[in-house]
């Protein structure tokens, strides 16, 4: 480039003879000069940011693409990277406290049928009513050949249905793929289970949703693909349960009751083992509930009641145990202080009665529960007072729904006495005026004879004790244990011992309600609550029988004592085994040693 | 010179390219094979599935009573009960004679490993 000069000669000399300022010619090209130079520098920082906003441009565009396509493209499985099975599409499975499945998911197909597409309605018709009995003909042919262009024919196919239908070869009739829920067991602990159905449906998938028990209450859970591999494990035993579900369908039939409940518990972990409700019904077939339609027929007679969880009864003297545990643990007597059961007795304007009006006379607090007196008891209660007594009930669980993991538990609402009077509390003391739920019992059993602290029940299997708040003192769970084994080798439970296990117990009969008010005569709901072994209280177990009547020595029977408490014997000589509880001679009761000499 | 150079660089990205091309074959081939592998995992996962289901069911406690039940005869099976625990020391040794003497002992080294 030739620089043009700022003070061209030419110029100047003629400036000069003009007599102008050279100056002004200098200072002229000077201006041009940077002007040139002001252009150029514009130019090129011109170019240089519209490189950069290309580059910038090009960049946005970039990454809004990507979001783009990524927003609207199918999802793909990764193939080219390692991958587990930690995720998995399909609802989790539940296995009992060693692994044993109780609910699996299985691939099935779904029939459906597309008429329109359909060469020979009628034949395919016949065929599949042949294939499955449940489907009528005419019907189908009336669906084949009406206007519907889809119907379902069947929601599940076994494999050999399938090949069926398929060997029809009817192009109209066509499979789409499904997973149903399989429990494999059975009607083995179907009221926990409870149940799945299909949610949504569609041709090529279907939710599977839990209907009641654990598969509603874990629904989330199960659902959660994070969780396929995770089997959702309960702290049920399948063969303590399936042994359990013998015995007492076998007792049930024997004593001619309409209905049977169980719960074992372990004591320190809270763990249900086994939970028992009789007439019980198939997961796999779940049948249809109580509909407004049967409004006559009672809700509890349903199959599908739990009356383990959701029945709420009177449970009788099974409950004086709590009175006399608090009595002796708040100080107000001990095991062999004497009261006196003499009657007539009279609380707020009604007499206290004994079983079958016998009367006991001076009884200690230990052969109150022996002999189960109703007097007894209510004699405690009124020492303990109102206040206490429904405070100590109140820590032992029994003024909440169990917190169990079933949606049914909620249903299992304590009946409380409205006003807690004087006489509620001596009634209650043996057990009538409070309705709860077996599993009530055992919680509160549990509690009271694990040492002294608060367990609450759960159907998951736990690491370790709970250890919760204390409620009595270790030596007042200790003498209720004592009390407990006594009332089985001398008192109203001497059929239920098992030799061995050390079995320690309390019996409850109590007259049923009548839906309108007031009891019936004839019918009862017989308990028997236990613990064993009594030397390391280790299970409780609850045995309820509703409405039970033997012929026992020439006369009908309906105590517990003749009823329940045989057929727990018979359960825990089969289930204690099974558990791996060795039999083991019972310890001797200790007489006090003398010394000779100090 | 300058022509040498030219050959030179054209070989090599005929070279390269053949070279891409093959990995990329390679790559495919890896990615349909481990589609199928991943299609036999799923399939055998299925499988495994469905035998432990089938499992389960045929080792229902109900299926398996009424079985014991049938075949008592050739079995004997009884619900087990308190009386069958026993104790170690209840049972007896074998007869001194029942073993055959142990001949030729081998010297060997045993490792904590080895005893489980």
């Amino acid at each position: 480039m030739i620089r043009t000069p700022l003070r061209p000669l030419a110029r100047i000399l003629k400036a000069r003879d003009r007599g102008e300022n050279p100056q002004a010619i200098e200072r002229e090209n000077l201006r041009l000069r940077h002007e040139n130079m002001r252009d150029q520098a514009r130019l090129r920082a011109e170019s240089r940011l519209f490189v950069l906003g290309v580059f910038f441009l090009g960049a946005f565009l970039a990454v809004g693409g990507r979001m783009g396509v990524l927003a609207n493209s199918d999802p793909l499985e990764p193939r080219s990277s390692v991958i587990g099975a930690d995720i998995l599409s399909t609802r989790a499975d539940i296995v009992d406290r060693r692994g044993r499945i109780l609910a699996k998911n299985l691939d099935t197909h779904s029939l459906y049928a597309q008429p329109h597409t359909m060469i020979d309605p009628e034949g395919a018709a016949q065929k599949l009513a042949q294939i499955f009995p449940d489907l009528d003909a005419d019907a189908l042919l009336e669906d084949f050949t009406g206007k519907r262009k889809f119907l379902w024919i069947k929601k599940k196919l076994s494999p050999e249905q399938k090949q069926a239908v398929h060997d029809i070869g009817e192009p109209g009739l066509l499979f789409g793929p499904r997973e149903m829920r399989l429990y494999p067991n059975g009607a083995i602990a179907a009221h926990v289970l409870g149940g799945a159905s299909f949610g949504r449906e569609g041709v090529s998938s279907a939710e599977v949703i839990g209907v009641a028990g654990v598969e509603k209450h874990f629904d989330d859970y199960l659902r959660d693909p994070a969780n396929g591999h995770k089997p959702l494990q309960l702290s049920l035993d399948l063969t303590v349960q399936a042994a359990a579900e013998e015995v007492l369908h076998g007792g049930m039939k024997i004593m001619n009751a309409k209905g049977a409940s169980s719960v074992l518990m372990d004591i320190h972990t809270g763990e249900i083992i086994s939970v028992v409700s009789l007439p019980d019904f198939d997961p796999n077939n779940r049948p249809r509930p109580l509909t407004a339609a049967d409004k006559d027929k009672d809700q509890s007679d349903s199959p599908l009641f739990n009356r383990a969880i959701q029945g709420v009864y009177e449970l009788g003297s099974t409950f004086k145990i709590f009175t006399a545990a608090q009595a002796v643990d708040l100080r107000l007597v001990n095991p062999s202080t004497v009261i006196e059961t003499k009657g007539p007795m009279k609380v707020g304007g009604r007499t206290i009665g004994e079983f079958q009006n016998k009367n006991y006379g001076p009884l200690s607090v230990e052969d109150i529960i022996v002999k189960s007196s109703n007097r007894g008891t209510g004699r405690l209660a009124l020492q303990i007072g109102v206040k206490r007594q429904k405070e100590f009930l109140d820590s032992l669980g029994f003024f909440q729904p169990t917190p169990i993991e079933m949606v049914e538990a909620s249903g299992g609402r304590p009946l409380l006495p409205a006003r807690w009077t004087d006489l509620s509390a001596v009634t209650i003391s043996y057990g009538h005026g409070l309705s709860s739920s077996p599993m009530h019992l055992a919680a509160g059993y549990a509690s009271l004879l694990n040492g002294g602290t608060r367990v609450e029940p759960t159907l998951l299997k736990q690491d370790g004790p709970q250890n919760g708040p204390r409620i009595v003192s270790p030596q007042t769970s200790q003498a209720a244990v004592k009390m407990l084994r006594k009332v089985v080798t001398d008192g109203t439970a001497s059929f239920g011992e098992v030799p061995g296990y050390q079995v320690g117990g309390k019996t409850g009969t109590a007259d049923k309600p009548k839906p309108r008010g007031g009891y019936y005569e004839d019918k009862v709901i017989a308990t028997f609550a236990t613990v064993f072994p009594a030397s390391d209280p280790k299970y409780v177990l609850i045995v309820t029988l509703d409405e039970p009547e033997i012929i026992g020595l020439g006369k009908k029977r309906r105590t517990a004592g003749w009823t329940a408490v045989p057929v727990t014997s018979q359960m825990i000589s089969r289930i204690a085994p099974l558990m791996g509880l060795r039999p083991v001679v019972e310890p001797a009761t200790l007489t006090g040693v003398t010394l000779t000499s100090q | 010179m300058r022509t040498l150079l030219y050959i030179t660089t054209g070989l090599a990205v005929m070279g390269l390219a053949f070279w891409a091309y093959q990995e990329n074959y390679r790559t495919q081939e890896a990615l349909k094979e481990v589609r199928k592998l991943q299609r036999e995992i799923a399939a055998e996962r299925n499988r495994l599935e469905i035998l432990r289901a089938e499992w389960a069911y045929l080792n229902r406690p109900d299926r398996l009573r009424d079985l014991a039940e049938v075949n008592f005869d050739l079995l004997g099976l009884l619900p087990m009960e308190p009386t069958q625990f026993g104790q170690v020391d209840q049972v007896s040794f074998p007869p001194a004679n029942s073993l055959p003497p142990v001949t030729g002992a081998v010297d060997t080294m045993a490792t904590t490993g080895d005893a489980q």
